[in-house]
């Protein structure tokens, strides 16, 4: 079994965001990346699925992006990917989700892969397309929003989260994309020695030129920080103080504080 | 301009966000036409056309088989969009669409701005105005975004669509929610914590707090993922919606799935060091402080 996982490095959420000169998407420097958080459930995913099968598969972790995504593939092969492709594109975030799934299914379709995991969405952008579109592009089955996931006998029987707290079960063969909602797993913290081994792992650069050249069918136009609706108090200083100014507006306004 | 919009229908049942599609689709000025899998008793109330696929054949989720056919419908209407709910239903089901259409989509839009399509990314921290490259075009809208005025009324011309086909992956059932130990649904206060709070031994300063205030203590998706507080507490999307008199959000940063779950409360109290966190836009009273002192400082001043 051949298994991929798709990645995507993000910034922290916890950044203050500036746009950038151009207007078209955020100042990326300053910010400090990681790897977006649905992703980390699939690489999990897949590593657990590895281990299962007695460590047989192997696992390549992907990603697109410019240098600094690097660290994002480093921490993958560190949690137990085998092999990391760095498809090299310092625009990549100028491009539109069908243009993403269209570079992932130039690589992927001769490798052979059995099973994609990836993130339901990207913490940034959250368009939540590229998974389902990498599978429609590689003709293979798709399960989106999956919290709960087992392989046996050739297929896969996964829960999908839907609205309210209630779970769609699905069934499905192989080869197929799997995208990851929160809650999936506990993805596991990379071990110092496996960092160790992580480096000595192979790192395949390849130029995003080489994969393919769809344009893009939507564009952004302008990023801006949301209006400031403003009609509510700020309270800030001393917690006493704080604490008293609110119980005194929650008397005044609500009924159910007496 | 016309759009199609793709119904939702879930358990014998048409989902009442498919109204949303046609609040979108009016705010847009765009003709609707209707699509859904699903019931002629259940078709949504409007005064169209609705193409109507039986549920008995197609399955409530199939979407191989929903996309062709969408797909069908979008070859007899040529509409300008297509528009779905960004649901679980939605997000699976749109994509498909557009790439057979060879179309963009633009997802979850929170809004029109100057007759383009406003969407919100890091977290509510920026927003982007989208636009497709060529039309048709796919869209999906935020689930509570749009707001429905008035009683929906009028009984749709159904037109019947089939497709047939063994789809790849098969719908086994559904799993309801575990029943928990608590009904935030009937809360008239709540009081929900999130991440901020650090971690699971302090959840105890956010639970007296709710105690105080004599409410019932609710929870955010991650402190729920992390197996600090149980599932029953969560509010949001995913968790359940609530609009208590009064609810308090301590240390939750405010992500789209977890205000569509509270923004209709009576009253909102957010506490949170972070002065430009997204729950600052629906707070009533925004507290920015350390949201454990500041809860123990309340705490004993409600005692």
């Amino acid at each position: 079994m051949k298994i991929l996982v798709c990645i995507k490095q993000i910034p922290d959420m916890e950044s203050r965001f500036k746009v950038n000169a151009a207007g078209d998407w955020y100042e990326e420097a300053d910010l400090a990346y990681r790897m977006n958080e649905y992703d980390e459930y699939g690489v999990e995913q897949a590593v657990q699925l590895k281990e299962q099968l007695e460590n047989a598969p192997e696992v390549t972790v992907l990603s697109i992006g410019p240098e600094r995504v690097g660290e994002a593939l480093k921490k993958a092969l560190a949690m137990g990917c085998d092999r990391a492709v760095h498809v090299q594109d310092a625009e990549a975030f100028r491009k539109s989700p069908n243009q993403i799934a269209a570079i992932i299914a130039a690589y992927a379709k001769d490798q052979g892969y059995d099973m994609v995991f990836t993130g339901m969405q990207s913490q940034d952008r959250g368009s939540a397309q590229v998974g389902v579109l990498l599978a429609e592009l590689l003709g293979f089955a798709c399960a989106t929003t999956v919290v709960d996931f087992a392989f046996a006998d050739g297929a896969v029987t996964a829960k999908r989260e839907l609205e309210g707290g209630i779970k769609g079960v699905v069934k499905f063969k192989l080869p197929a994309v799997v995208t990851c909602q929160l809650g999936l797993n506990a993805p596991r913290y990379p071990t110092l020695p496996n960092i160790m081994k992580a480096k000595k792992k192979e790192y395949v650069p390849v130029p995003v030129a080489s994969l393919t050249s769809a344009g893009a069918l939507t564009v952004t136009e302008k990023l801006y920080p949301p209006a400031k609706k403003g009609s509510g108090v700020v309270l800030e200083g001393d917690l006493g103080e704080m604490a008293d100014k609110l119980i005194g507006i929650l008397k005044q306004k609500t009924a159910v504080v007496r | 301009m016309k759009a199609l919009l793709v119904c939702e229908f879930r358990e014998g049942k048409l989902l009442p966000t498919s109204y949303e599609l046609m609040a979108f689709a009016e705010k847009l000025g765009a003709d609707k036409v209707a699509f859904m899998v699903g019931t002629e008793a259940e078709a949504p109330r409007f005064a169209g056309k609705l193409y109507l696929a039986e549920v008995a054949v197609c399955g409530e989720y199939n979407p191989d088989l929903h996309k062709k056919l969408v797909l069908e419908a979008v070859a007899k209407e040529n509409p300008d969009y297509v528009v779905f709910v960004h649901s679980s239903y939605g997000w699976d089901l749109a994509p498909r669409v557009a790439l057979a259409m060879n179309a963009g989509q633009v997802t979850e839009i929170v809004g029109l701005a100057d007759g383009k399509f406003e969407v919100s990314l890091c977290n509510g921290k920026l927003r982007r105005t989208v636009a497709p490259t060529a039309g048709p075009a796919v869209l999906s809208i935020q689930a509570g975004a749009f707001n429905v005025s008035g009683e929906p009324q009028g009984a749709p011309q159904v037109e019947k669509l089939s497709a047939s086909g063994a789809p790849r992956v098969e719908f086994v059932g559904y799993e309801q929610a575990e029943k928990g130990d608590v009904d935030l649904s009937k809360a008239e206060i709540i009081v929900s914590a999130g991440r901020g709070v650090g971690k699971k031994e302090n959840v105890e300063v956010i639970a007296k707090l709710a105690k105080a205030f004599g409410g019932e203590l609710g929870a955010s998706r991650p402190v729920v993922d992390a197996g600090w507080v149980e599932h029953s507490h969560q509010v949001g999307t995913t968790g359940q919606t609530v609009s208590p008199k009064l609810y308090v959000a301590c240390g939750i940063s405010g992500a789209i799935q977890h205000l569509a779950g509270m923004k209709k409360s009576g009253f909102i109290v957010a506490i949170n060091k972070d002065k430009d966190a997204p729950i600052g836009e629906v707070a009533d009273v925004l507290v920015v402080a350390d949201v454990l002192q500041f809860a123990q400082v309340l705490t004993n001043k409600l005692g």
